[in-house]
Order: structure tokens, then C-alpha cells, then sequence
């Protein structure tokens, strides 16, 4: 594969229980309209089918949307289980519905963005295209 | 001068005249637009009367005011009930619970799914155990009651019962609203068991139980409300969620049951969003619709059964976490349109809920929004008072018109299960809601403190927060309720459940029975699965 040529890939996940696939589906036609590779897992995601995912398919970063206020569990985890198998050059960023305050928390264990409710898809994708590098594929 | 816009419109502002939906609005309505043939008699007819187009009840509020009913349910089944209590105390007049995540799924708190959920969005009820202490104090005969669940809905519709029993209630005394909507659940909200087909067979179960033995509950109530949330335009919440219900009338007929012994306790569930008259039209539209149906496909005449009645909460996705009081002058409009469109019951969101889970403050200034306009705004004084309006009856007409075209090609596809299987509501929904979000972004459609009047560093209010503590203490009663229950009574209550599944018997009795050897959620819902599947989404962006 040419590096210079590759698409940005990104994997749009929804993790847990959380049934709100609005946002996420949004974000990943916003991906997808952009020029990037878009890969959605689906509903009802495990951090463990995410993490496998993301590794199987060779993303850049993985974007999780989290609306079940369960994201203080859901984004360390991704996090820890991508380091243990090896992906931890991938990011993780997301977005949901994040209080204000648990937002330093979840960028202290490594999450680079959250995007909370109000954010444009505009200012999403630009914040990719600053953020998110491509990652050198072995 | 000629600036391409229609004869007139220079004197207006540059912008499209639509409502959120994206239907156009002209100027002006006159008689012209409800056309030469249109008449009040066949379109309207009086309140109470077919097609109800004007209101089922011919008195309406005057009669009797719409049941205030704010939706509660959070951490522990102790925090849940207080909530309850409190809320009785300040006048409200029926109950609505949330459960969480896991309960939605039909698993229990010990579930490796579950982690992190347990309590968060709803009640975590595993077993018998968790709904005792949820109803304590509170008699089920004095109550209305509503649950919002839907794949496990018969289990926890079971657990209820049992508490009515204990309480010494008879079943049919009890009075209330099982959401049991499996169909909204493929198309929108996406907490789902089992795959369809087997799904709509617990629920005519549950219909043919409750026809006998709890004649007083509504067994389902077919929900627009998610399908709105979940991105859709007005008209496609009113044409998926009539054809759903058409889908179960249908499943109702085919299991052999009489229409008119389940008909009746069919209720609806519709969102109230921010455009007004579009939301008013809709609720009229959805009772014309609705009786049409009943007698024209069904054969019905009795008003039992044509009579559309329904529950309406305020759009929980039209909130911003921006300017959150703001939210407050949003759910005055959209409670307003829901009472305006005839509703019988009324949830009005609360102002912090794009935040988090409401606070006591905040769902206080729900209600009494509630009661300012039940009992301040004179709005109750007469009957359907837009009608006669000629753009509300062109906006009616527009609306029924288009969600009929919806409801014919659904029809063509083989109805509402065969139009899900292939993804069809799932995709016009992603369809609708990227429209949207790009109208948005692009400042074609205005959200206050959002896309315009935007300030920087706002104050946020105090918000209701989720400890930890709750998930232990969940799991640490369902293993205690594990540990002393009969251990025999279970296994021989959970053997039959299964037996009754092959056999196509009503699942109903061994569910109840699974129920009382506080068998779990999760338990009773896998005892089903070798018989039924389980359900895997096909993803549609």
C-alpha cells in the first residue's frame, strides 16, 4: 500500500448496552462525506469486540459515542485493552453526553477529544484532520 | 424588480418558511387550501365522535384534565421509590418508571454487558426482590402505573402482578401501561432480545393474558416517541409508529384473538417536538388516521376501538445542554402543542436532562409547567380550539397525507415486520437525521444557544449524579436474593417456561410463576432463547 495515498481510517463504535445510534451514525456519514474510511461496529459493542476490531481493520483511531453515562468505565477500558494488544499508537476520541467535569478525567487516561452535545460535524472532522495522523501500517 | 422569489415575498425575510421537518409553509391559508370537497362533518365530526379528529373525549379537559405523568427511574429501587413517593406528594397523578440499561436488555447487574450501567439510566431490577421494595408504600390499586420496557416487558409485567398479589390486589383491579413495543425497538431504540417474529408472539400472549385476567391495562403502547428521538421527521414518527400498530392489531387477529378484546387497550406514545402547529397537526392527523384504519382494514365499529389515545412526552432531543433554562421555555411550547393536540397524558422533560439525569428542581419546574398550563392558561376552557383553523386543518391534511403514502409502501413491502427486516424505517430515519444535522451545521435551521446566541463559559446547574455504590449494592442483593431462594421451586418454574416455549402454550402463567421463585430478568429472558434466537442487527448508515 502507497502511505502517502491511504484515506484516513476511523471505526466508529458504540460500546455497551447504550441503544442511541443517532449521533454515531450522524458522525460516521460526516467521516464518510469528509473522504475517510469509515468502519461502524454496530450496536451493543464489548470494549473487547471494539478493541478487536479496531486492531483487525488497521484504524487510525477509534470513536466511541457513549450516551449511558457509562463513559468513566467505557473509554479507560478501550484504552487499556488497545494498549494491551498492541494498538496503542490507535486514538481514541468520542462524544455523548459527558458532564463537564468528568471530561479532564477521561483526557487524563488518554482519550484525546470529547465531543459533548452542540458540537458541529464540521468542527469534528476539522478537529480529526488536525489531530488524528496517519499511523505507519506494518 | 425580479429577485426570483414568488410575487410578494420581497417584503419577507430571505429564508425558508418550513417547519423542523422540512415541510413548506405558505403565507397565508384560506378555505382554498382545504379544498372544494373538504368537510368538517366527514374531516372532523364532533369531539368524541368518528373519525375524532377533533378529540375522543366530547368534553375533553373540561371533563377531565390529561394525567400528569413524569417519567422516573434511577440508581437503586430505594432511590427510585422515594422518587415515587415525592412525586405523589406533589400532585402527580400516575407513575413511569425508567429502568436501566441492563433491565432494557433482559440482563441482570452481574452481566459483563452491564458493567458500568447498572442504575445509570433507569432502575436496576433483577429479580421479584428489586420490585417489592420499588412499589413499597405505594397500593397498586390506588396507582396508575407506567413501564417503559419493551424486549423483557412480560417479565417485568409478571413481577408487577406479584406485587399486586402480595399486597392482596386482585389483577384486575391494576391499571397501567406496559410500553411492550418490540417493533419501535429494531426500528429506533435498539434494545432488543429476540429477533421479531418470535418477539410479537410474547406480546399477543400478553394481550390474550390481559384480555382475561387484567382487563384495565394498556398491553402496549405503540411508540412514536423513540423513532422521533432517533433522528426522524414528523411524518415518518406518525406513519412508522400507525403501521406498527397495524402490525400488531394484525398479529392479534392472526392469533386468533377477537378485535375488539384487545383493540381497546392499545395506547400510543408520541413525542411533542418544537414546531407547533406541525406537532398538532400530527396528533390530530395520527387520531383520523388511526380510526380509518380500525374500521375500514380491521372491520371495527366499536369507539373503544377506534378511539386512538394517547401518552405524549416533550422531545428529550431538542434540549441543549447550552443555556439549559432555556430548555424550560422549550417544553412550554411543545407541552402546549401536546395539550392543544388532545393528549391524555403528558410527560414535559426536564431542563437539565441534556446533562444528566434530572434533579429534584428540575423535574419540580416539569410539573408545575404542567400545572400552569392545566390550570392558568385557560387553554383547558374548550374543545380542540384550533379547529376550524385553516392552516391547521391544511397542515392536518398534509401530514395524514404524506404518512399514509409511508404507510402504503409499507403495506407493499408486507407490513412493518418485512419493512424492518430490510431495514427500510431504520434507513428513511439515518436519512432524515443527517438531513437535519447538516441544516444545522450549516445555519439553515436555528437552535438557540447553539448555532446562534451562543456564550461562552456559562454557568451549568447542579446535576443529579450516579455513585458507584449503587452497582454494589445491586449485586450484592441480587446475590443474596440468588443464595435464599427455593432452589426447586426455580429450576421447576424455569423447565416449564421452556417447555411452554416449544409447545407455542401462553407464556404468560410460567412466566409469572418464574417471577414468584424470584427467578432473574436475565434468567427468564435466556430460558426463551433456544426456542426464539436472539436478534442481530444488519447496520444501516
Amino acid at each position: 500500500m502507497v502511505g502517502d495515498a491511504r484515506k484516513l481510517r476511523l471505526l466508529v463504535g458504540k460500546v455497551g448496552l447504550d441503544g442511541h445510534d443517532r449521533g454515531a451514525k450522524i458522525i460516521a456519514r460526516a467521516f464518510r462525506d469528509a473522504g475517510f474510511e469509515v468502519i461502524y461496529t454496530g450496536l451493543h459493542q464489548t470494549p473487547e469486540q471494539v478493541v478487536a476490531t479496531a486492531i483487525q481493520e488497521d484504524v487510525d483511531a477509534v470513536s466511541l459515542s457513549i450516551l449511558s453515562g457509562a463513559h468513566n468505565y467505557l473509554f479507560p477500558r478501550v484504552i487499556e485493552l488497545l494498549r494491551e494488544r498492541g494498538g496503542e499508537d490507535i486514538a481514541v476520541f468520542g462524544g455523548g453526553i459527558v458532564p463537564d467535569e468528568d471530561i479532564p478525567g477521561l483526557l487524563a487516561t488518554g482519550v484525546k477529544a470529547v465531543f459533548t452535545p452542540g458540537a458541529s460535524t464540521e468542527s469534528v472532522v476539522e478537529w480529526v484532520r488536525a489531530h488524528i495522523p496517519l499511523r505507519a501500517l506494518g | 424588480m425580479n429577485d426570483g422569489r414568488p410575487k410578494g415575498a420581497r417584503n419577507e425575510r430571505p429564508i425558508a418558511f418550513t417547519t423542523v421537518s422540512d415541510l413548506p409553509i405558505e403565507r397565508l391559508y384560506t378555505g382554498k387550501d382545504l379544498g372544494p370537497d373538504w368537510s368538517p362533518a366527514e374531516r372532523l365530526g364532533e369531539p368524541g365522535e368518528f373519525p375524532y379528529t377533533r378529540g375522543i373525549h366530547p368534553t375533553m379537559y373540561r371533563g377531565r384534565l390529561w394525567t400528569m405523568r413524569q417519567f422516573a427511574g434511577f440508581g437503586s429501587a430505594e432511590h427510585t421509590n422515594e422518587r415515587f413517593h415525592y412525586l405523589l406528594e406533589h400532585g402527580q397523578t400516575g407513575l413511569s418508571t425508567a429502568f436501566d440499561l441492563p433491565t432494557l436488555m433482559g440482563r441482570d447487574s452481574d452481566d459483563a454487558l452491564a458493567r458500568g450501567e447498572v442504575g445509570r439510566e433507569g432502575v436496576a431490577v433483577d429479580t421479584l426482590a428489586d420490585m417489592e421494595i420499588l412499589f413499597r408504600g405505594i397500593p397498586l390499586d390506588r396507582v396508575s402505573t407506567s413501564m417503559t420496557i419493551n424486549a423483557p416487558a412480560a417479565v417485568i409485567f409478571c413481577m408487577y402482578l406479584a406485587v399486586a398479589e402480595k399486597q392482596g390486589i386482585p389483577s384486575a383491579a391494576l391499571e397501567g401501561t406496559l410500553q411492550n413495543d418490540i417493533l419501535k425497538e429494531y426500528i429506533a431504540q435498539k434494545e432488543w432480545i429476540y429477533p421479531p417474529r418470535p418477539s410479537m408472539r410474547i406480546i399477543t400472549d400478553l394481550m390474550a393474558f390481559c384480555s382475561r385476567e387484567v382487563p384495565k391495562w394498556n398491553t402496549i403502547s405503540i411508540s412514536g416517541y423513540h423513532i422521533r428521538e432517533a433522528g426522524s421527521t414528523a411524518v415518518q414518527e406518525l406513519a412508522f409508529t400507525l403501521a406498527d400498530g397495524i402490525a400488531y392489531v394484525q398479529a392479534g387477529i392472526d392469533a386468533g384473538l377477537s378485535v375488539d378484546d384487545f383493540a381497546p387497550r392499545l395506547s400510543f406514545f408520541f413525542n411533542s417536538h418544537n414546531d407547533f402547529f406541525e406537532e398538532i397537526a400530527k396528533l390530530r392527523a395520527a387520531r383520523r388516521i388511526w380510526a380509518h384504519v380500525m374500521r375500514d382494514r380491521f372491520g371495527t365499529t366499536s369507539p373503544r376501538s377506534l378511539k386512538l389515545r394517547f401518552h405524549t412526552q416533550t422531545a428529550g432531543c431538542s434540549l441543549t445542554a447550552q443555556q439549559p433554562l432555556n430548555n424550560v421555555a422549550r417544553v412550554t411550547v411543545q407541552a402546549l402543542a401536546a395539550v392543544l393536540g388532545g393528549t391524555q397524558s403528558l410527560h414535559t422533560d426536564s431542563f437539565d436532562e441534556a446533562l444528566a439525569l434530572p434533579s429534584e428542581q428540575a423535574v419540580t419546574v416539569a410539573l408545575r409547567t404542567q400545572q400552569i398550563l392545566a390550570e392558568e392558561s385557560g387553554v383547558v376552557n374548550t374543545v380542540d380550539p384550533l379547529g376550524g383553523s385553516y392552516f391547521v386543518e391544511a397542515l392536518t391534511d398534509r401530514v395524514e397525507a404524506d404518512a399514509l403514502a409511508y404507510i402504503r409502501r409499507i403495506d407493499e413491502m408486507g407490513g412493518m415486520i418485512a419493512a424492518i427486516e430490510r431495514g427500510f424505517p431504520q434507513k428513511e430515519i439515518a436519512d432524515a437525521s443527517y438531513h437535519y444535522q447538516r441544516q444545522v451545521d450549516r445555519g439553515e435551521k436555528t437552535i438557540v444557544g447553539v448555532n446562534r446566541y451562543a456564550v461562552e463559559g456559562q454557568g451549568k446547574p447542579e446535576i443529579l449524579k450516579i455513585g458507584e455504590d449503587v452497582e454494589q449494592a445491586q449485586l450484592a442483593r441480587l446475590a443474596a436474593t440468588r443464595a435464599g431462594r427455593d432452589a426447586a421451586r426455580w429450576t421447576r418454574a424455569l423447565e416449564k417456561l421452556r417447555a411452554d416455549a416449544v409447545s407455542g402454550a401462553n407464556l404468560i402463567p410460567a412466566m409469572l410463576e418464574c417471577v414468584r421463585a424470584y427467578a432473574s430478568v436475565q434468567e427468564i429472558s435466556q430460558a426463551l432463547v433456544p426456542a426464539f434466537g436472539t436478534y442481530q442487527e444488519v447496520s444501516v448508515l
